[in-house]
């Protein structure tokens, strides 16, 4: 093989040269010499021999689910860069494992999924760190960063276990370990300072002759954020499950005029919600606190209503929090939900702030139970729309958690969203996903795996690909409660299959008889073709509930491939999917 | 064998293309992304028995939900005579409550109705009437529909035999594609269409649709005029020696347009019953030649007759059929309504008729009918019968069994005083699931009799029966040209009004005032009851007062229903 070079003025030999030597490079070195050469050129400087890269190089590896990892490390590199230090920014799913010996300076961007698995980039990395085959790691100095949502059991898991791991091989640190939660943004950019700072002690090379190579764009922090978000007007509020429907669905449409934000099929919106008038109420009544009651908070004083709706996390509970608030109470009751591991997963899943408050009683103050609780988070939304069909505005698809129970159970942003009108404001901010996006190619066919609210995305996708033309082949998966009332979209996919957009639209309803049918069911009916279209290039994308049905999505794909291609090459099938980047999550 | 140039219907084309009604039924049954079938199938699965329909009602509220109409099927079963027995009964019953809307409709052809059938349900549903000895095949679609006949009559021996020689005709006049057996009862699929033939329909089967009544006078509880094809028994002596035939009745038209109208039939003249068979299937077979097939809207036999000229169809059916037809007979009727209550007939069994409001059986708070038929069928061990005025018939019960019966229906409150107007008004299903409806028909009728009634007590009029019906669109269903008062919907709230109708059936309406409103209709009727209590002779029936009185001018032929006078 060749590096091609046309109308090279250079001899046959020294082009060879240069090839042999460029093609053991990764792209950034690559990118940096041809910026040196060029700059000697400019320059007019005698031609030396080029310098390779002495100087101990980084690596910024990110395993990320959303894309938030993905950002901070890609921003952390292009700092870095424009410094003129010497990094390499990777996907670990990109990242051969092995290369991991050869790393001297490693930072390390990953989130936690679920409860507390790694996100499916990190997976191979993860497991190979994690096997016999593992080398030893003492010449490697690193430091992590940990993204993960406290209102799960394993806060940072996979962060956490990095760290630990990569300790165990013999590397150390280089900072420790920071903890980011869902507000992760300022957290990230102290972070990243902390790393440049770290960099110019260990990755400034040596002055050189070299010009800077050509300056990378460093990504611009988002220009909307959970603190300063856009304000949305809500131009249409749509329930879109039928009468006879135990859920309640709604298509919502924002407007984006003026905002500038420009996302793509597959990102997602971020919603800042208000907490829902009974959730603060009922905290008020179980914590036996008055709603005027003043309060302090982020040194501003306030009503404490105001505050349990605008401000603060009521309707999800976290380990510190019920930590916290054991400790406060000496409350004895906590102890033992606290180290069960189970249990209090479940109690979390289940139970809100007022819930904890009414169940273990004790006199708290309200300023005292307004410090034990973080800040109200956003809720971010997979966009169901594409820009190209709806400039300037984007649609959502929220299902509203409201579960009458021994108490009210309300989910924040979705009964906020549903209690609004046409002309109301939402406050948003993009959060992208560029781990979820439309294949380049727009002939490659995809499929697409959406139950419930997870067919959101697809909206978006048909849509991009209904206005650009894209000639792929479509098939699309939904499942759901009921037939009759909770087909999701339902006149807009079939009027797609009927103009041959979607190729294919298989559905799962489970309700609606005996045994339960999901889509995991009719994708194993149709295991061959699946086959078929994996083998010619298809690409896969599952969306939805993390739980169960990622998981049993990700079985029936294994089966298909035992089925199909064999038992023995079964789970390197899906694992090859994987790396090549056509099996996309994006899963809660 | 039409000469004209003008291009065949579409559904022609997908008749042809059904290979004998097979289309892609059993695709559109696999599809589970919609609750409906392939829009040629809606017309194949007529031929089946089923209508897709979806409650309009819900139309646009799901259109903003972005889901689909709700789609579901009307299925109707098919029973010559409308007879069934007792177990046929409890299944129906059954699939009423497990497969449709808890209720089972009685339609003017004698045949039981469900409706709200989901696509998934359709061949289980279908399945099971089969497996009870029933069928759909042919109860909608361009064939020979569910052929009407006598459910009571105080000749018993006579009743029987034309309960006989109807099923006998609908028998020879059913299709016999294999389709239905392999669609619905997973019969052996046929290799190759080309084994198949249709010996009276052919490949297309008939232009239009194409109904049969058998009557005996002078009851016209089948409304024999309003038939394609007629029997009118003819009994002498005790024995019934023959039929007098008619031929060329139908209701169909459409609103404003004169070139479509309802049209009574014409008598051909006498056959004997031996004669029966040949003569029904020259008229099928000629109405499959010389029908148009380029219009459905002019598609009847009537039309047929009207543009052949009655003289040559009849040669032609008397070419066909062998069967030179005797003069006919002096027919009388006197009315079209069913016995009210029991009947004894002449072998001394008991027929007890019980009135379904616009046929439609279902439990009420006050009157639970769906429940007591069933608590009925239960302990009967005669027949049931279906009237063609939508009411069924509780038939042969013994002398010692009718006690235990009246019990059942007070047990189920059942029964109650209804008034005459009531008992004879008819009215189509109507909004919200017909998709030809463009006004309320059953839904509204109910209350608008009320007002009527009380309208017609204040002119102690209320002991005078008054054919009343009323269909959502012009199509006819209830058969609304035949009545003393017809209303047929224009639009959500309007109907137009017909009078004159003959009592016996003999006579059409004539449009009298157009895009009434309830109270329109109401303020259009007070002054006419007015003067008929006020003007009318002995015995003499609101239909031909309006005439006499110069209401509204008779109709002799079908086109003046419009209006034109």
């Amino acid at each position: 093989m060749s590096v091609p070079l046309t109308e090279s003025p250079l001899e046959a030999h020294e082009q060879a040269r240069l090839s042999a030597m460029a093609l053991t490079w990764s792209d950034q070195q690559r990118l940096w010499a041809s910026g040196f050469l060029a700059g000697m050129a400019a320059a007019g400087q005698p031609a030396l021999a080029p310098q390779p890269a002495a100087k101990p190089l980084a690596t910024v590896l990110y395993g990320s689910q959303t894309g938030n990892g993905q950002a901070v490390a890609e921003r952390l590199a292009a700092a870095a860069e424009n410094r003129g230090l010497a990094v390499t920014v990777k996907n670990m799913a990109d990242y051969a494992p092995a290369k991991i010996k050869q790393e001297k300076f490693l930072f390390l961007v990953v989130s936690t999924h679920g409860e507390g698995d790694p996100p499916d980039d990190a997976e191979e990395l993860w497991s190979y760190l994690g096997s016999e085959r593992a080398p030893k790691l003492t010449d490697l100095k690193y430091a992590v960063l940990a993204l993960g949502d406290s209102s799960y059991a394993n806060f940072c898991q996979t962060g956490r276990d990095f760290d630990q791991r990569l300790a165990a091989l013999g590397a150390s640190e280089l900072h420790a370990r920071v903890e980011c939660d869902v507000d992760y943004l300022d957290a990230a950019a102290a972070w990243q300072d902390r790393m440049l700072e770290i960099g110019e002690e260990f990755l400034r090379p040596e002055p050189a002759v070299a010009p800077r190579p050509m300056l990378r764009a460093v990504p611009a922090t988002p220009r909307y954020t959970r603190e300063r978000p856009f304000a949305a007007e809500l131009l249409a509020n749509q329930t879109i499950t039928g009468r006879d429907s135990d859920k309640d669905v709604r298509h919502l449409e924002l407007s984006l005029a003026g905002a500038g934000i420009e996302y793509q099929p597959g990102d997602s919106l971020a919603v800042v919600p208000r907490n829902p008038k009974q959730s603060v109420e009922g905290l008020l009544q179980a914590a036996r606190l008055d709603a005027d009651e003043a309060i302090e908070l982020d040194g501003e004083t306030l009503p404490l209503a105001k505050a349990f709706t605008e401000r603060l996390e009521i309707t999800r509970l976290s380990p510190p929090l019920l930590k916290a608030y054991a400790e406060l109470g000496a409350v004895k009751s906590l102890r033992a939900l606290l180290s069960e591991p189970d249990a209090l997963r479940g109690y979390l899943e289940r139970h809100q702030v007022a819930d904890l408050v009414a169940d273990h009683p004790f006199s708290i103050g309200a300023q005292d139970l307004v410090s034990l609780l973080r800040p109200l988070g956003a809720r971010s939304y997979s966009i169901a729309s594409a820009p190209a069909e709806y400039p300037d505005e984007a649609h959502l698809t929220v299902s509203v958690l409201r579960e009458e129970g021994r108490r009210l159970r309300l989910g924040a942003a979705s009964n906020h969203l549903a209690a609004l009108e046409a002309g109301a404001e939402v406050q948003v901010y993009l959060d992208a996903n560029p781990r979820f996006r439309l294949p380049d190619d727009p002939a490659t066919p995809i499929i697409m795996i959406g139950p419930g609210t997870g067919v959101a995305p697809y909206r978006a996708f048909l849509q991009q690909r209904e206005a650009s033309g894209a000639p792929g082949r479509n098939w699309l998966f939904f499942g759901d409660r009921h037939f009759a009332s909770d087909f999701l979209y339902q006149i807009e996919w079939l009027r797609w299959r009927k103009q041959g957009l979607l190729n294919r639209l298989d559905v799962a309803f489970s309700r609606d008889q005996e045994q339960k049918i999901y889509v995991q069911h009719r994708l194993r009916e149709q295991g061959a073709e699946i086959y078929r279209w994996l083998v010619e290039g298809a690409w896969l994308y599952v969306c939805g509930d993390a739980k169960a049905m990622a998981p049993d999505v990700h079985q029936a794909l294994i089966d298909i491939a035992a089925a199909e291609g064999g038992t023995e090459h079964a789970q390197e099938f899906v694992q090859q999917l994987k790396r090549e980047g056509r099996y996309r999550r994006d899963v809660y | 064998m039409s000469t004209e140039a003008a291009p065949l219907s579409d559904v022609e084309r997908i008749k042809t293309e059904s290979r004998f009604l097979r289309g892609t039924l059993v695709e559109s049954l696999a599809e589970r992304a919609t609750g409906a079938i392939a829009e040629d199938d809606t017309q194949i699965s007529k031929f089946h028995g089923i209508y897709q329909q979806d409650d309009r009602d819900l139309r646009a509220e799901r259109r903003k939900q972005k889901l689909e109409p709700a789609f579901s099927f009307m299925i109707r079963a098919r029973m010559p005579a409308g007879i069934c027995t007792p177990e046929q009964w409890l299944e129906m019953d059954r699939l009423a409550r497990t497969h449709a809307n808890q209720t089972l409709r009685i339609t003017t052809r004698q045949a039981f109705q469900w409706h709200g059938v989901i696509k998934k349900n359709l061949k289980p549903t279908i399945r099971a009437i089969n497996d009870a000895l029933l069928s759909t095949l042919a109860a909608c679609g361009d064939v020979n529909r569910n052929v009407i006949a006598p459910p009571v009559s105080e000749l018993a021996e006579i009743r029987g035999r034309i309960a006989a020689d109807a099923t006998r005709l609908a028998d020879h006049l059913s299709p016999r594609t294999r389709a239905y057996h392999e669609i619905w009862l997973d019969g052996n699929k046929v290799e190759t269409t080309e084994q198949e033939s249709e010996p009276i329909y052919g490949p297309t089967y008939l232009p239009r649709k194409f109904k049969i009544s058998f009557v005996i006078p002078p009851l016209n509880d089948g409304d024999v005029y309003a038939q394609d094809l007629g029997f009118i028994a003819i009994v002498e002596e005790g024995e019934l020696i023959g039929y007098d035939v008619t031929i060329g009745g139908g209701m169909g038209m459409a609103h404003g347009a004169p070139e479509t109208y309802p049209r009574l039939a014409d008598t051909a003249g006498f056959i004997t019953r031996e004669q029966m068979i040949p003569v029904a299937e020259a008229v099928v077979t000629t109405q499959r030649d010389f029908g148009d097939r380029t219009e459905r809207k002019h598609a009847r036999l009537k039309y047929t007759i009207d543009d052949m000229g009655l003289d040559k169809f009849v040669a032609e059916v008397e070419q066909r059929s062998g069967v030179k037809f005797a003069p006919a007979h002096d027919v009388r009727f006197s009315h079209r309504g069913d016995p009210d209550g029991w009947l004894q007939d002449d072998r001394g069994a008991w027929h007890y008729t019980l009135f379904v409001e616009n046929g439609r059986l279902a439990d009420r708070s006050d009157r639970r009918q769906l429940s007591g038929m069933r608590a009925i069928a239960q302990v009967h061990d005669g027949e049931f019968r279906l009237t063609a005025n939508q009411n069924v018939v509780i038939g042969d019960v013994a002398e010692t069994a009718k006690a235990r019966i009246e019990a059942l229906l007070d047990e189920y409150g059942m029964t109650g005083s209804v008034s005459k107007l009531r008992r004879n008004a008819l009215a189509c299903v109507g909004l919200p699931t017909c998709g030809l409806a463009m006004a309320e028909s059953e839904r509204y009728l109910p209350g608008l009799i009320d007002r009527l009634d009380d309208l017609l007590a204040e002119n102690g009029l209320d002991d005078d029966p008054i054919v009343i019906r009323m269909t959502g669109c012009p199509n006819g269903c209830a058969r609304p040209y035949v009545a003393e008062i017809g209303l047929v919907g224009k639009a959500e709230g309007s109907y137009n009004l017909f009078l004159g109708g003959g009592f016996d059936g003999r006579r059409l309406n004539r449009l009298y005032a157009e895009n009434l409103n309830d109270q329109g209709i109401v303020d259009a009727l007070a002054p006419l009851f007015a003067d008929y209590a006020k003007r009318r002779r002995p015995d003499e029936h609101f239909g031909d007062f309006v005439i006499r009185a110069g209401h509204v001018a008779a109709v002799s032929a079908g086109p003046e229903v419009h209006g034109s006078r």
